[in-house]
């Protein structure tokens, strides 16, 4: 499996990565190179076999419906870029850029 | 008592506290003129506490720290400081244990060799233009060159195991759900486990006693926690079967560690151990697994730094944690997710089952912790896959989810090798027999580096 460097460029969007094209060209030649080595798992018969996901053995740990004390408002905007009236500020998610 | 009281382990420096013989301030004094002599040369520590009273302890910086600041080793957290603590820091601190200080780390423990960390390479005690491995590195060397009583790291494929196998002390993974997750920063969730790095086998013992029980902030965590008793521990090691798998003994292992590690078997024997012969034939596949596990888990754990809430933007990251991203956001995209992480999660299925398969035979299951000793600074980091391979004797245990301990076994050329002792998962009580029983007979954890 080879990666083009414009698969890698759809990859960064994908992952809201901002990449110079020197990374991109360097993860096109990086990523191709694990990803052929890690082929290597077609060789392995795995009909019938169940994938693991969590080795704990646990699910659906529930707890009781009850509320508890968290952390302040203070606390939880303390290390926010930038906050304003006890709220985080972000950019608009529908307004241009 | 002066500096000496440095080189005590945990165990012997609870005893002196207890005897009043020295007090936690003559310790932290103590500790902190170490830190400041010789911190600057091995760069173990991100952030030192000089106001601690209590028993100073070396906390890996993706350990949440209430009031001290936690970057992962990462620009994109820097000056970061946790509004709680992690479940392990609240556990250790009503045994009186607090942090001295914040270690070093691959970024997001995103490495094998601790040259990851934005805020530049560990150094090896032993030899300072070594790699201390990773990602514990500054824990393994904060440990190592007594810059602590005792240290934490994480553990996702090896980060606690193979830097404390490349600077000879001793490290715990403890079992998957053993130990509370919560106030980690995570990387992989379905591998990540926090563990003791200590001077002594008997100290390994008594911090996963101290950090580990179930905590209602980790749904993976609901095991009792795993207790002291030393009459069991303790018990020597004559007629258990110690397994030997040959996949862990073929081509890549260096052949002067081999021989170190295959002595430290042969004392096993002495000490009244049988040596059993056993096969795990998918070993040759974990590496691979791993990688696409690894990444997966990892693109969708580091989605929440978006530099709203806390830290910087994304342009901050690193260039191995940018890798990992993009090879998750890759093998989970669409089209790709069967191929990849589907395939990687059967091909876990069948490592565990060697491992159940193995341990209806054995007891526990001996190797090397890593192929080789620590390498140069430098050597593998323009080459991911190679350095990659570094990890392929410890992924493994984090894919079955069993506890694997790393015990001082020697020496080549004048660096440490680490045996590495897996057992049954949630059964940490056999391989701490096998390492204390290990450990009393030799007198390799006594060697210190001469900084």
């Amino acid at each position: 499996m080879s990666l083009t460097k414009d698969q890698v460029k759809h990859v960064a969007k994908l992952a809201n990565l901002p990449l110079t094209s020197e990374e991109e060209e360097k993860y096109a030649e990086q990523l191709s190179k694990i990803l052929e080595y890690v082929e290597q798992l077609n060789s392995v018969d795995t009909k019938d076999i169940e994938p693991t996901f969590n080795v704990s053995g646990q699910e659906n740990v529930m707890r009781k419906d009850e509320t508890e004390a968290s952390l302040s408002q203070e606390e939880v905007l303390s290390n926010a870029s930038k906050a304003e009236n006890g709220m985080f500020v972000t950019k608009g998610v529908f307004e241009p850029e | 008592m002066g500096n000496d009281i440095t080189k005590l382990t945990l165990t012997e420096t609870l005893k002196l506290l207890e005897e009043k013989k020295v007090s936690t301030a003559e310790l932290n004094k103590a500790y902190l003129e170490r830190i400041e002599k010789y911190n600057p040369q091995l760069n173990a520590y991100l952030y030192v506490n000089h106001d601690n009273e209590k028993i100073p302890a070396a906390i890996k910086d993706v350990i949440s720290t209430k009031g001290f600041p936690t970057t992962a080793s990462s620009k994109i957290l820097e000056g970061f400081i946790p509004p709680y603590d992690a479940t392990v820091i609240t556990n250790l601190e009503s045994q009186g244990v607090r942090a001295i200080g914040k270690t070093n780390c691959d970024e997001f423990a995103m490495g094998g060799s601790g040259e990851n960390s934005a805020y530049g390479a560990t150094k090896n005690p032993w030899d300072q233009t070594k790699v201390t491995g990773g990602s514990s590195g500054g824990s393994a060397a904060a440990v190592a060159s007594d810059l602590c009583v005792f240290a934490l790291g994480s553990d996702t494929g090896g980060s606690i195991r193979q830097p404390s196998s490349l600077t000879g002390i001793v490290g715990l993974k403890p079992s998957y759900g053993r130990v509370s997750r919560y106030g980690l920063i995570a990387m992989a969730s379905s591998l990540d486990q926090i563990g003791p790095m200590t001077k002594s086998v008997e100290d390994a013992a008594l911090v996963l006693d101290w950090i580990s029980g179930s905590d209602g902030y980790d749904s993976n965590c609901t095991k009792e926690k795993f207790s002291l008793t030393p009459s069991r521990w303790k018990a020597g090691i004559k007629r258990l079967k110690v397994g030997v798998p040959k996949e862990y003994f073929g081509e890549g292992l260096d052949p002067k560690v081999k021989q170190v590690i295959e002595d430290a078997i042969k004392k096993l024997e002495e000490l009244g151990a049988e040596i059993v012969e056993v096969s795990l034939p998918h070993s040759e596949y974990a590496l691979a697994a791993y990688y696409i596990i690894v990444p997966s888990e990892v693109s969708s754990n580091m989605a929440r730094f978006d530099g709203i809430r806390y830290g910087f933007g994304r342009e901050k990251i690193g260039p191995e944690v940018k890798r990992r991203i993009m090879l998750g956001t890759y093998t989970l995209s669409t089209g790709y997710y069967d191929e990849y992480y589907a395939k990687a999660a059967k091909v876990r299925t069948l490592i565990k089952g060697d491992f159940d398969k193995a341990f209806e035979k054995v007891d526990v299951i001996v190797g090397p912790v890593s192929p080789t000793t620590a390498w140069n600074l430098g050597e593998k980091v323009d080459d991911p896959l190679t350095m990659y391979l570094a990890d392929i004797y410890t992924i493994s245990a984090n894919l079955a989810g069993i506890p694997g301990l790393s015990v001082p076994c020697g020496f080549s050329e004048g660096l440490p090798v680490g045996l590495q002792i897996l057992g049954k998962q949630f059964d940490e009580e056999t391989i701490l027999r096998v390492g204390y029983a290990y450990e009393q007979a030799t007198d390799w954890r006594k060697e210190k580096p001469k900084l």
